[in-house]
């Protein structure tokens, strides 16, 4: 009883900072610009079956694949054992599942102890690849500081909530064969039993009831502190991968977005309107992006689902010749920036209508970075979740052209020729010249 | 062999197949030219009835879009759509991936929708149905090692019609680590031609040439004006220039046929 209540409060805790905590996430995502992002459904289900659930891209490299598929596999069935801790715990009753599913109840329970084994096996790897063997991907300027801590807690977590599971079945499995009314019988678990065996035999009863308890608590509690962690983690790819994969872009890579307030004003210098097009008190807006407003909510999305696996920087041509430009630290600056600005607003520092902190994004993103991108694709390629790092960047770039007429001096010659003669290069030679020697030859 | 204009079509009442969009670099370019050269050797060859738009032709606009100058853009842009729908035209095929990713992708929502082909995608039809042939042997003994650009493979997912010309070169051909989706830039692209690199430890043309010259090749072939200029500074910088030629596939056949 006294449990109950203890477990009851400890939820409704939880799930008060958890409401709160991601209602905050779901307001930073929405200070970006509104974007119907609609159409397709079809294959839009079909790509969050493939992508999200299938982890179809994840395989693009194999290694690293099978040992995130553990660790997500072992997650997606122990959700069926933690609903019932949830029932247990509210309740007061013990492993409610066991009597009411017969025969499928030691399969399920067997299954997911040997995910747990496989799971924590690819999370001691993971740990090596990060702290012993530095993939370096994994351990790039970017990721110094938190970025590295937060990917080492959320691995020894995974650690606790596996010990925890193994000491609750283990020793219920010791309790279940010293005849304990209370411990109903739940089939043979092959994996615990084992364990049980092993580390518990000889224990007294009262000690074996005590270290069940202990694994269960131990258990829920790190679900618990997982789920408030969450939001400040990069591990929140766990639940944004699936929106954030609905909602990725379906048209063309190579169809940069349009955009139609300039078209409209080119069109309008070259007499292609008709007048009534023609808006003669349209502003013209400051363009692309020079803070997270500008941004749509898409890209704050992807900012956030990023789980900064790296995969993009590894294969980005400026970064891999030493360039200081990566996707992935473009991704993490949106969030960081983000973050700082709902922030900013929730403790009334600033307002949301008239937000001015004196910082934008380019006091994360240096000029130096979104100029070295070669615009290639392979970050878009390598996203195992559909992130797109490459849109942001063309928007601070179109920021600096547009609105404030920086950007590398060197393109200037190249705008010129543009300008002047629609080619890039300043030629002195018409552009059909090239068929003279043709047409020449075919004279003679 | 004579190249006659899309205004000349125009005033004789008749309409190309096709229409070749030659692009800065086919136009300007003396490397790049050869290419050009080449490729209207093929068409001439396989009897295509094709017209270029000449002194009408403008920059497609792909360098000023990735750069984020948006209004020189829309400049170009319009104003080569303009011109392509007074000419009612309906095909284009063009030897550079920008100009044909551009005109592919980015001018339907301006008002430019055309059907869009690379030269290598045509050359390959050419091949199948048999409308030219290559004759063997030309290449015998040489390796041709392929490199993918970014915008005919991974933004525009044609990795097979250039293998499937290489193939009927018959010749050795060699694939590098990272081809077809994962191949690694030049260095060109997001008007990267047209400015210093920013500081780092080598050059992107550099350490792609370098992962190509590791399969020993006798020949680099591309398919891409941009990706063979940066890849010529490469070889150069890399000493290789004597023993490593850069060829456009086209020019490829053009020597296979010895046309």
């Amino acid at each position: 009883m006294i449990q109950q209540i203890i477990f009851i409060s400890i939820l409704l805790v939880v799930g008060f900072f958890a409401y709160k905590s991601y209602s905050r996430i779901y307001k930073t995502i929405h200070l970006g610009k509104a974007l119907d992002i609609s159409g397709d459904t079809g294959q839009r289900w079909k790509n969050v079956l493939l992508v999200a659930f299938g982890q179809k891209k994840m395989f693009k490299r194999f290694i690293p694949a099978i040992l995130h598929l553990f660790i997500y596999i072992a997650f997606l069935f122990t959700q069926i054992e933690l609903i019932e801790i949830l029932i247990d715990g509210i309740f007061g009753v013990h492993r409610f599942f066991a009597d009411k599913i017969g025969f499928l109840y030691p399969i399920i329970i067997n299954t997911i102890e040997c995910l747990s084994v496989l799971a924590l096996i690819a999370t001691i790897i993971f740990l090596a690849r990060r702290n012993l063997l530095k993939i370096p991907r994994l351990v790039k300027p970017e990721m110094k500081g938190w970025p590295t801590l937060d990917a080492n807690y959320i691995l020894i977590a995974e650690i606790f909530l596996v010990i925890g599971i193994f000491s609750m079945n283990g020793a219920d499995s010791m309790l279940q064969k010293a005849g304990t009314d209370y411990f109903t019988n739940t089939g043979n678990l092959v994996i615990s039993s084992a364990i049980g065996g092993a580390i518990f035999s000889g224990l007294e009863i009262s000690t074996l009831m005590i270290i069940e308890r202990v694994g269960w608590w131990l258990h829920i509690l790190v679900v618990f502190g997982f789920l408030l962690y969450l939001p400040i983690s990069k591990h929140l790819h766990i639940m944004l991968a699936f929106p954030t994969v609905y909602f990725s872009k379906l048209t063309s890579r190579g169809e940069i977005k349009n955009m139609p307030e300039i078209m409209n004003e080119v069109k309008s210098m070259m007499g292609l309107l008709t007048e009534q097009e023609i808006d003669p008190n349209a502003d013209l807006p400051e363009f692309g992006s020079k803070d997270i407003f500008d941004l749509s909510w898409k890209n704050i999305l992807d900012a956030h689902t990023c789980t900064e696996c790296g995969r993009c920087t590894s294969v980005c041509p400026a970064n891999q010749t030493g360039k200081k430009l990566s996707p992935r630290k473009i991704l993490m600056d949106i969030r960081d920036r983000a973050t700082e600005v709902q922030i900013n607003i929730e403790v009334g520092a600033q307002t949301l209508n008239d937000y001015n902190d004196e910082k934008s994004l380019f006091d994360y993103i240096s000029d130096e970075e979104i100029f070295a991108c070669t615009t290639c694709n392979a970050c878009v390629e390598a996203c195992p979740i559909m992130l797109d790092p490459l849109e942001p960047i063309l928007e601070l770039r179109r920021y600096k052209l547009l609105t404030e007429s920086a950007g590398p001096s060197d393109w200037l010659s190249m705008f010129n020729a543009l300008e002047s003669g629609g080619s890039v290069w300043q030629m002195p030679d018409q552009r059909f010249d090239w068929a003279k020697s043709l047409n020449e030859d075919s004279q003679n | 062999m004579k190249v006659y204009t899309l205004e000349e079509f125009a005033s004789n009442n008749e309409t190309p197949e096709i229409v070749f969009w030659v692009g800065c670099a086919g136009s300007f370019d003396s490397r790049a030219q050869r290419i050009t050269y080449a490729f209207v050797k093929i068409l001439n060859e396989a009897k295509i009835k094709f017209a270029v738009l000449g002194n009408e032709e403008s920059c497609t606009g792909d360098p000023a879009r990735r750069s984020g100058n948006e209004f020189l853009f829309q400049m170009q842009a319009l104003q080569n759509i303009e011109t392509l729908n007074m000419y009612k035209v309906k095909k284009i095929v063009t030897a550079c991936p920008h100009c044909f990713n551009t005109i592919k992708n980015e001018y339907p929502v301006l008002g430019g929708e055309y059907e869009v082909v690379h030269h290598t995608q045509l050359i390959a039809d050419l091949i199948k149905e048999k409308k030219i042939t290559i004759e063997g042997g030309a290449f015998e003994g040489k390796k041709i090692a392929y490199h993918d650009s970014c915008y005919l493979g991974r933004v525009n997912g044609i990795y097979e019609a250039p293998r499937e010309i290489l193939r009927a070169i018959d010749s050795e051909y060699a694939e590098v680590k990272r081809n077809r989706s994962k191949g690694f830039c030049c260095g060109a692209g997001g008007a990267q031609v047209f400015k210093e690199e920013e500081e780092g430890s080598k050059g992107v043309n550099i350490e792609r040439v370098e992962e190509l010259l590791d399969v020993k090749p006798d020949i680099i072939a591309a398919n891409c004006p941009f990706c063979i200029l940066m890849m010529n500074d490469g070889v150069k910088n890399k000493g290789k220039e004597e023993d490593v030629m850069i060829y456009d596939i086209s020019e490829l056949i053009v020597q296979a046929n010895k046309w």
